[in-house]
């Protein structure tokens, strides 16, 4: 069976989110593959928040904000950017391919770009393959 | 005659541990005699002789009160685990390892495969020319022979059975199993089950007596050792990696006192099912870079990242081993 990766979008409300909707106002066409959910802020994605994504069967999640300077409540996307490069370190310790987790900036006006990445993204974890971290997790041996 | 109030029955038993927790149990000192008094200890493996076969005999639900340390590497441990919660009333599981994993829930960044090959035929002190491996079962001309099987994963006692307590700690304070101790003999309602006991709902920040500010902002980390630390200013806002925003109090703070940094053996606090993304985004908050480089930088600080966050609960955390 060919495989359609599960990818989880975390987008922010003041520019990603909107971004995205540009991109399907404008009738952009991209992958189906990308799950969106509508966050605040990206401040406000938790490590958790993704960490739960992979062990409910994600196998990507891509994570995005708005450009730097831009944030709706000024910092958030900076706290997003850190706990992004911290997990990054994690989850290449865990042995998850660090290509999985992706972090860009989107503003309200990039309804293209946001098309453009949904696309390559899913083409990344196409190549990567499915993720084995849910089949993992229930397993013990 | 003065009828006597029957004893309470109590078992301490040690699975993957050190053997710390047992000792917290001995710590009482003294107060042992009030211990012994109000109890009959029925099986406790570093103090008596009771043989497991004595534990079996036992009647089902015999044991009041089990103390059960240590995380579940084998399946002696596996095996011990579910007869001791088949001969108790209350199980708790006593210290970090059963609460969550431990210290030997580190073990989980490598499998069976790569523990064996290290430790019997790689490690600079071992000889080993027919590279033998343990196995459970081995055909001798005498019969056959069998040790516990390994496990690949290491589990908490939760992952394992039923728990009716948890007390962390590695290992608890000895004050906090005499309160609940002392809770259980006098009768007290005791809490509702899964309940954590023996600790506070807050974080250790809460109650650590260093002064805080809201200055916090970290361009570098220390270890430990390459700073000289105040003995006054939040580890934190030296720069120096402290698991108390993510850890929960109980434990009076000994290491901070000690002027050693959390390292996180009380657990998360209520709420936070997983401590080392709570303390991945608390680090985040403080650092004070804006470049990718440079908050890369400061990350590159922190030895081993994952091992320190998941210092005493990575079986129980969200991604409970590394992939392999």
């Amino acid at each position: 069976m060919e495989f359609k990766p599960r990818i989880i979008a975390f987008l922010c409300k003041w520019c990603s989110y909107t971004g995205a909707d540009l991109a399907g106002t404008s009738r952009m066409e991209y992958k189906a593959n990308v799950r969106a959910l509508r966050v605040m802020c990206s401040g406000r994605i938790e490590p958790t928040f993704i960490l739960r994504a992979f062990n409910n069967g994600a196998d990507g999640v891509l994570v995005c904000g708005c450009h730097p300077g831009d944030c709706h409540y000024q910092e958030g996307n900076y706290r997003c950017l850190r706990r992004f490069l911290l997990l990054q370190e994690y989850i290449k310790q865990m042995g998850i391919e660090s290509e999985r987790l992706k972090l860009e900036w989107i503003s309200a006006s990039e309804g293209k770009q946001f098309a453009d990445l949904v696309n390559s993204f899913t083409e990344t974890i196409t190549e990567l393959g499915p993720c084995v971290i849910k089949e993992t997790m229930q397993v013990l041996t | 005659m003065e009828e006597e109030k029957p004893k309470l029955k109590l078992a301490v038993y040690w699975a993957a541990a050190c053997g710390g927790c047992c000792v917290s149990v001995l710590d009482v000192h003294e107060k042992l005699f009030d211990v012994v008094a109000a109890a009959d200890l029925v099986f406790w493996p570093i103090a008596l002789d009771i043989k497991y076969d004595d534990v079996e005999k036992m009647p089902d639900g015999h044991i009041d009160v089990t103390l059960f340390n240590g995380a579940i590497r084998n399946s002696e441990n596996e095996h011990m685990a579910r007869l001791l919660r088949k001969k108790s009333k209350v199980l708790v599981a006593y210290g970090s390892c059963a609460h969550l994993g431990g210290i030997p829930g580190l073990a989980n960044f490598s499998n069976r495969d790569e523990i064996f090959s290290r430790v019997y035929i790689e490690s600079e002190s071992t000889v080993n020319p027919g590279k033998v491996k343990p196995v459970p079962k081995l055909e001798v001309p005498e019969g056959e022979l069998d040790i516990p099987e390994f496990f690949n994963d290491v589990r908490s006692l939760n992952q394992v059975v039923d728990v009716d307590y948890l007390m962390p700690g590695c290992p608890p304070q000895t004050e906090r199993l005499l309160e609940v101790f002392t809770a259980i003999v006098s009768g007290l309602e005791l809490p509702p089950k899964g309940s954590v006991i023996g600790a506070e709902v807050r974080a250790q920040c809460d109650e650590c007596n260093r002064i805080k500010t809201e200055n916090k902002k970290i361009r570098k980390f220390y270890r430990p050792w390459e700073i000289e630390d105040d003995g006054v200013t939040c580890f934190m806002e030296q720069g120096v990696l402290c698991m108390g925003p993510a850890t929960r109090a109980g434990c009076g703070h000994r290491c901070i006192k000690g002027n050693a940094p959390c390292r996180g053996c009380y657990g998360p606090p209520p709420d936070v099912t997983d401590p080392g993304t709570k303390m991945m985004s608390t680090i985040a908050s403080i650092i004070d870079e804006k470049e990718p480089e440079e908050i890369s930088r400061v990350i590159a600080d922190i030895v081993d990242p994952a091992g320190s966050f998941y210092r005493f609960s990575l079986p129980s955390s969200i991604i409970r081993r590394k992939l392999l």
